[in-house]
């Protein structure tokens, strides 16, 4: 084994995903206290673009399975790919995205290699050969501080949004072409069709701007209040699951226990009362902004800026002030 | 057919969580435990393709941890699961989630399932690993997050609905394979009154280390886990709320400056 950092790469419609810059500012740290170098792992079809992309952040190699098995995500697939990259570089740590294909794909994997597995970390650390992190978990209402116990191979996924993405720079890494045997046959779960839901917007999970709204918007008509502010703020919109429950928003925008945990620099809650569980959902925003007209939600407990007032009247013009801006 | 269902015993979703006076641990005094949401959703789509196929379907329910969780797979059998079986040992006490999965996976080759249904992930520790290294374990696909699930007309083949961000993936998967279960995919049953008198005489069977073959103590509970808690913290307490003063327009204008000019986000 060395002492590198892997970072298994998410490279989607061909293209390099914001959160592998994440993963590679983060495994640069641990590289620091490792005495080890930080190298990628790209795995998929058609994906000369995302490589030569990772290959121009400051990064020793990048480690490539290139195969058409591979165009659309499958465990098996990957987690075979994967494992023939780890045994080739032999990392000390492998960190992956905590997504849906990250967490997937991890738990597969370390389950295979025998790893320690961390998941949904929002804080990664090397102390005495262990990894040490710390991760939310009751859904988000406290934090845990876990660390591997093992001799060999330690895995983490990381939220997104948590590290500063890895500048560019440097020489361009070294290409590593690995050789794996793959054949569709064995592939028990196949992708046949991907269909996007959240045309042009960000997923709420990689949006750093959320404009999210609850019962109070009473109809999905309303929202389209809210997507006029996101659509100034380059923001996606987010919904409680009451607004969900009842048909204004889709279940892929609830914010919450048994939606999706986010991470934005900036929340906007726009008549959400701010129940628990949607509290732990959107509680690590950086900033939150309440708008309620009921000075005693429990939502401006957990707000950085409240705004008590209809948000009928207060979202529209939040918009004409942000349009000033943005136009400058 | 025969479909197994994983469940989880875990603090109900309106638990305030209080650590232990010196933090090392989660107090579980006065803890109400339910099942874990979605695997409420994972026992729902047992129940419906039981409902669908007829008479040669069985829906067994699995669950592993201490005697509380007994109650748990009570509550699965009184939705209308046919058999329930408890995993524990004292053995298993402090295992971390691969570690558990390891046993759980031995369970299963020994009953011998066509298709394993789990939640989402577990609200307590939210690790969404223990599905995943079950399904690696026994060999077999797995696919997660699924919101909508149908079964083929020769029942060896399903076609799944999986949530990605941004979007949904649609994926044909070749029995037999773990599929873990996602809000969405249908409306958890409540268990009727004569299904829970039923349950209640129901025999649970019980499964231990010694049932398990290849298994030693060192492999299981904290012996065979390879990560260890070491202590909690509480979330930092955001200083309170400033709220904005005036008018409607007003406000909107002081917001938009303070989140430019002072915590700078925009
Ligand atoms: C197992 C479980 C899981 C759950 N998971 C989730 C989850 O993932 N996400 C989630 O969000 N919830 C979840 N919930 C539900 C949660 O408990 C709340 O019911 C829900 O969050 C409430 O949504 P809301 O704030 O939109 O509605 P309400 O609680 O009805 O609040 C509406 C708010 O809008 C304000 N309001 C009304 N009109 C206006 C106006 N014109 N202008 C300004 N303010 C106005 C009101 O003062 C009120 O505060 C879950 C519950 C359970 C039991
Ligand atoms: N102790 C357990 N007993 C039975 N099933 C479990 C157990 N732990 C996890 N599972 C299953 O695995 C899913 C994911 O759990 P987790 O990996 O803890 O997030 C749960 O929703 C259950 O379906």
């Amino acid at each position: 084994m060395t002492n590198d950092i892997l970072v298994f790469a998410e490279i989607r419609d061909g293209s390099f995903k914001k959160i592998n810059a994440e993963l590679i500012s983060a495994g640069l740290n641990l590289a620091e206290k490792s005495g080890g170098a930080v190298n990628v792992a790209a795995l998929g079809g058609d994906i000369d673009a995302a490589i030569e992309d990772a290959r121009k952040y400051p990064i020793q190699k990048v480690y490539a399975v290139k195969n058409a098995v591979l165009a659309n995500y499958s465990t098996q697939g990957f987690a075979d790919a994967l494992e023939a990259v780890v045994k080739q570089a032999e990392p000390a740590i492998v960190l992956f995205g905590a997504t849906a294909m990250g967490k997937d794909l991890s738990a597969r994997v370390a389950a295979r290699l025998g790893a320690a597995l961390l998941t949904d970390c929002t804080e990664v650390d090397l102390e005495d050969g262990s990894l040490k992190v710390k991760r939310p978990v009751f859904s988000g209402k406290v934090y845990a501080n876990v660390v591997s116990t093992n001799d060999g191979i330690k895995m983490a996924s990381v939220r997104p949004n948590i590290y500063p993405a890895s500048d560019q720079g440097g020489d361009p890494a070294e290409l590593v072409d690995v050789a794996c045997d793959l054949s569709a046959d064995n592939i028990g779960a196949m992708v046949t069709a991907i269909e996007s839901t959240a045309a042009g917007r960000k997923d709420v999970t990689e949006a750093e701007i959320i404009v999210a709204g609850g019962r109070s918007l009473k109809s999905e008509e309303n929202f389209k209040i809210l997507e006029e502010l996101a659509d100034v703020l380059g923001a996606s919109v987010g919904a409680s699951r009451a607004a969900v429950d009842a048909g204004y928003a889709p279940h892929s925008q609830q914010v919450g226990q048994t939606g999706k945990v986010v991470n934005p620099k900036l929340y906007i809650a726009c008549g959400i009362s701010g129940a628990i569980q949607h509290l732990v959902g959107m509680r690590t925003s950086k900033v939150i902004v309440a708008i309620n007209k009921d000075a005693n939600a429990p939502i401006f407990q957990h707000a950085d800026y409240g705004i008590e007032g209809d948000l009928f009247d207060v979202v529209p013009l939040l918009t004409e002030e942000f349009k000033k801006i943005v136009e400058g | 057919m025969k479909i197994g269902v994983l469940v989880k015993n875990v603090p109900d979703t309106e638990t305030k969580i209080k650590l232990t006076s010196d933090g090392t641990g989660i107090e579980t005094q006065g803890v109400k435990f339910v099942m874990n949401p979605f695997d409420e959703y994972a026992v729902e789509a047992a129940l419906q393709f039981k409902e669908k196929i007829k008479d040669d379907a069985t829906v067994t329910v699995v669950s592993l941890g201490p005697d509380r969780v007994v109650e748990t797979l009570r509550t699965a059998l009184a939705m209308g699961a046919d058999d329930a079986v408890h995993v524990w040992d004292d053995a298993f006490e402090g295992g971390d989630m691969l570690t558990n999965a390891r046993i759980l996976a031995k369970v299963i080759e020994k009953i011998g399932f066509d298709l394993i249904l789990g939640g989402k992930q577990g609200i307590d520790y939210d690790a969404m690993q223990t599905c995943a290294a079950v399904a690696e374990h026994l060999g077999i696909p797995q696919v997660q997050i699924v919101i909508a699930l149908e079964l083929s007309e020769d029942k060896t083949a399903l076609v799944a609905r999986r949530r990605i961000e941004g979007g949904d993936e649609v994926v044909d998967i070749k029995l037999p394979a773990v599929v873990t279960c996602e809000k969405g995919l249908n409306e958890p049953r409540y268990a009727s009154l004569p299904g829970i008198m039923k349950a209640k005489k129901k025999e649970i069977k019980k499964i231990g280390l010694a049932d398990l073959d290849g298994l030693t103590a060192d492999d299981v509970g904290s012996m065979g886990s390879t990560t260890k808690i070491v202590g909690y913290e509480s979330l930092a307490q955001r200083p309170s709320c400033r709220m904005l003063e005036g008018e409607p327009a007003q406000q909107a204008a002081d917001l938009v400056r303070a989140l430019r000019e002072e915590s700078k986000v925009i």
